[in-house]
């Protein structure tokens, strides 16, 4: 049973959280130059098993073998001996350290008692040019893309000699671009020997790079599979435990009267730049319009402006045909409004506010919610009694800590409540990031659901695939602009690909 | 750092030295006037500057100290103490009295900073809390036992104040105090002369080596510092400690270098206007220095006025008042705070308990 060309072993880990069987006698192994995709939801136990692999907890049981040997890993610093070396899904780089300095951190080489700048940096590039992860070592971290920081990240843990790769999530945080240039870069390790575990839900990106891959499910290894031997729908159901349906089941669009009507629109950002530059667009009753674009295109403002968060620079904006430009949030919530927002901890939930606080933070200052200015307990407990069940939002009760639910469960909350008073339009801006298959299921679905009720929906993301899946009309957001409008039936995922890059389309 | 940081502190300074010029250029040439309020600027911000340092270390290493305050009180009591104990009761020579005097000075900061590390880094207490207790046990206990041992009948010393042992001697630097005139600037006293060296050795310590990258990690991202095998508990006390014996020098100038008496609540507020200062410096020590000059030469303006008090022009009378010319400080710690001066950036970490 011996297999030589096993670098990593995890032999029968279990890990015990309060209250929580995170793992559960997993097994894991990972081969010389491989790339071993872990799949899995949000809370299924992936994270928790690298943290171990990788020294930040101890497991209560079971053993870890590196090359064939058991392995004592206790803290980071063993497993950085041991050649283990880890890209964090939040970055552990320090903005305001130059790349070399992030690079050397907790490995300093030291010459007469002082740092060695110049001796790491040479290194650094030495790194770069021999992986062809190109960066500049002297640049502050805090100004690099996130695509740069996440080869730093990389370029830390081959400064360290690592031979074993932990990726967690790695292109949750990047655009599709980004993303094909890390497989690149990944294909181009494993070449030199470097072994890979991959740690994503992304079924399509597991599909495209891995060599093979394990599916956790509730702590617990469900199996492990090849890609050839394998499609999106076996994984998915592997990852959830049941049937998942991927494709979103929407029947034609009956679009009505005009709900939103954008003019000319012009926003600033924070730093005072025109992130938004004379945007116009309608969106009718009954019909979802998808505003695809790589992040950063001018998307958050225009949604900020849209719901009264951002002052307008210019140009005019009508709501169900009153001119709401630069109205603040409550009066165009009043009219009907919902906002699933793009940060939904920062902007979406209070988050050590109890659940059923948070589903009155629209409506907490009307009948039957308070009452002379008193809140009024009853009328909050029944709203959250009524919409967790509607909405299957997972929580022991309506009374526990916002912060203490998972993302997914977070995401019903904000839908819940933005859905349970009377809509006109919803707007969605990245309604799915970083949720689980499950989740995103669920979220599609309500979201369908209101535009058959004849709501205007108005969806911002990222990710192509959603917004293909959900629109009836799409629009590309290019440097402030919406470079192309076309039916989303008639075009194709590269066609978008090529707008959303800044090509032309000839019209 | 930046230059309009320093383009501030210059004029500042410039307009302070410049009004002394001005009323006692009738009496003495104006080099003369410059050198001493130099050499007094440099002398009086030394407890500012070592304070400020106390909060750099602990700050850069995540830790907020506004216990600095009451740090340099407790040390300036204890090691003003000891030095008192050595001479009276021990019959040890003044300036081997005073030595010890120092270091118990250094070793009482330090003792304050263990309780504050360990309140706010293992018992992860709220920082500003923590600095809080230490500044009401310095002023009780301080104040206790100063009346404990000095005051009445039944007291330890009944009621009489011993003879103390005197202040630190100036130090004679070779060939820079012999310069005529200007030499007097860098005759100074001890911890005057420590304090300028260790704003020297901080910049070194937190900006070139090793130990100040690590520390400047664990107060900017404590979880990225732990992921590449930093021990971020121990940086932090360690920093802790540093800051707590640079406060306890700076309590030392205090009652052994400026004055040889101890009275309760004699910092007067000091380790506050310190940190303000590493605030104003944007937490680097040549910027906290600066800052730390400028109230120097607030206070140096108070005390150097007075000399040419009865040459004070009838229509700038109020400058004739000390308490007037004495606010200066404390309108520039007020004006500081409320970031009218430009905006600093604290390390990130900063006041924030590290959670695994």
């Amino acid at each position: 049973m011996a297999d030589n060309n096993i670098v990593l072993e995890a032999v029968n880990i279990s890990k015990h959280f309060p209250g929580v069987l995170a793992n559960d006698q997993v097994n894991f192994d990972l081969r010389k130059g491989e790339i071993h995709a872990m799949l899995g939801e949000n809370g299924a136990g992936k994270t928790t098993l690298m943290n171990v692999l990788y020294g930040l907890y101890l497991p209560d049981a079971g053993e870890i073998r590196v090359d064939g040997k058991v392995a004592a890993i206790h803290s980071p610093k063993d497993s950085i001996t041991l050649g283990i070396g880890m890209v964090h899904q939040h970055f552990m780089l320090i903005p305001v350290f130059t790349v070399a300095e992030n690079v050397m951190l907790g490995e300093e080489t030291v010459r007469n008692g002082m740092l060695d700048r110049k001796t790491v940096v040479a290194r650094v590039k030495d790194l770069s040019h021999k992986y062809g992860l190109d960066v500049d070592p002297t640049a502050l971290v805090g100004q690099l893309p996130v695509g740069l920081q996440q080869r730093v990240e990389i370029v830390k843990t081959l400064y360290r000699d690592a031979q074993i790769l932990i990726l967690d999530e790695p292109t949750a945080v990047l655009t599709p671009q980004e993303a094909d240039d890390l497989f690149r870069i990944m294909r181009e390790l494993t070449k030199r020997g470097v072994s890979i575990i991959f740690i994503t839900h992304k079924l399509k990106e597991v599909l495209a790079v891995a060599d093979r891959i394990t599916v956790m499910r509730a702590g617990k290894v469900v199996g492990t599979v090849k890609p050839t031997e394998t499609d999106e729908r076996q994984l998915a159901s592997m990852m959830v435990g049941r049937e998942v349906i991927l494709t979103v089941d929407k029947g034609p669009a009956k679009p009505g009267e005009e709900i939103l009507k954008v003019e000319g629109l012009r926003v600033r950002d924070a730093r005072g730049l025109e992130t938004v530059r004379g945007v116009s667009f309608s969106v009718h009753a009954g019909e979802m319009l998808g505003v695809a674009g790589v992040q950063g295109n001018g998307q958050t403002e225009l949604v900020e402006a849209l719901t009264g968060l951002r002052p307008v620079a210019g140009g005019k904006m009508y709501f169900t045909g009153k001119d709401m430009t630069g109205k603040p949030p409550r009066p165009i919530t009043e009219t009907g409004m919902a906002h699933i927002p793009e940060d939904r901890q920062r902007y979406g939930l209070v988050m050590p506010y109890v659940v059923a606080d948070n589903m009155v933070l629209n409506t907490y200052y009307r009948t039957p919610f308070a009452q002379l200015g008193i809140l009024q307990p009853k009328a909050i407990d029944a709203n959250a009694r009524k919409l967790i069940e509607e909405f299957d939002v997972r929580t022991p009760s309506p009374y526990v800590s916002t912060s203490k639910l998972s993302g997914g469960n977070q995401q019903k909350v904000i839908v819940a409540r933005e859905l349970s008073h009377p809509v006109k339009l919803v707007i969605a801006n990245q309604p799915t990031r970083g949720l689980d298959v499950g989740s995103i299921e669920y979220i599609h679905k309500e979201i369908v659901i209101m535009r058959d009720r004849g709501v205007a929906v108005l969806v911002v993301s990222a990710e192509l695939d959603e917004i293909m899946a959900l629109s009836d009309r799409i629009a590309v957001m290019y440097r402030g602009e919406i470079v192309a409008t076309v039916d989303a039936k008639k075009v194709t995922r590269e066609q978008l690909g090529l707008w959303m890059a800044g090509a032309h389309p000839e019209q | 750092m930046d230059w309009r940081r320093f383009a501030i502190i210059a004029l500042v300074i410039v307009i302070m030295f410049g009004t002394v010029v001005l009323v006692g250029i009738s009496q003495n040439s104006p080099l003369v006037i410059i050198t001493s309020m130099l050499a007094t600027t440099i002398a009086v911000a030394t407890p500012l500057t070592l304070g400020a340092l106390s909060g750099l270390y602990c700050e850069r290493s995540g830790v907020v100290n506004i216990g600095i305050e009451g740090m340099m009180l407790g040390a300036a009591f204890f090691g003003w103490l000891a030095s008192i104990y050595m001479n009276t009761v021990f019959h040890r020579a003044p300036m081997a009295s005073l030595i010890v005097g120092v270091l118990v000075a250094i070793l009482t900061g330090s003792l304050f900073a263990l309780l504050h590390a360990a309140l706010s880094i293992t018992f992860k207490v709220d920082q500003i809390i923590g600095g809080t207790v230490i500044n009401i046990l310095a002023t009780g206990i301080t104040g206790f036992l100063n009346r404990q041992m000095f005051f009445g009948a039944g007291s330890v010393f009944r009621g009489q104040v011993p003879h103390s042992p005197g202040v630190l001697p100036r130090i004679h630097i070779p060939l820079l105090a012999d310069i005529p005139i200007v030499g007097r600037i860098f005759e100074q006293q001890p911890i005057t002369l420590a304090a300028l060296a260790l704003v020297v050795i901080t910049h070194f310590v937190i900006f070139y080596t090793r130990w100040g990258l690590r520390t400047r990690a664990v107060g900017e991202h404590p979880r990225a510092a732990d992921t590449v095998g930093i021990n971020v508990t121990f940086m932090r006390y360690a920093n802790v400690l540093i800051g707590g014996c640079m406060a306890g020098l700076g309590g030392a100038y205090l009652t052994l270098e400026s004055i040889s008496s101890f009275e309760p609540l004699m910092t007067n507020g000091r380790g506050f206007i310190a940190l303000a200062a590493m605030i104003f410096g944007n937490w680097t020590p040549f910027g906290a220095w600066a800052a730390a000059l400028v109230f120097g030469a607030a206070q140096a303006l108070q005390i150097n006025l007075q000399f040419y008090r009865e040459l004070i022009p009838p229509n700038l009378a109020f400058l004739q008042n000390s308490y007037v010319v004495g606010l200066a400080p404390y309108i520039l710690t007020m004006l500081i705070l409320t970031g009218l001066i430009g905006r600093t950036i604290p390390p990130a970490a900063d006041g924030k308990p590290y959670e695994k």
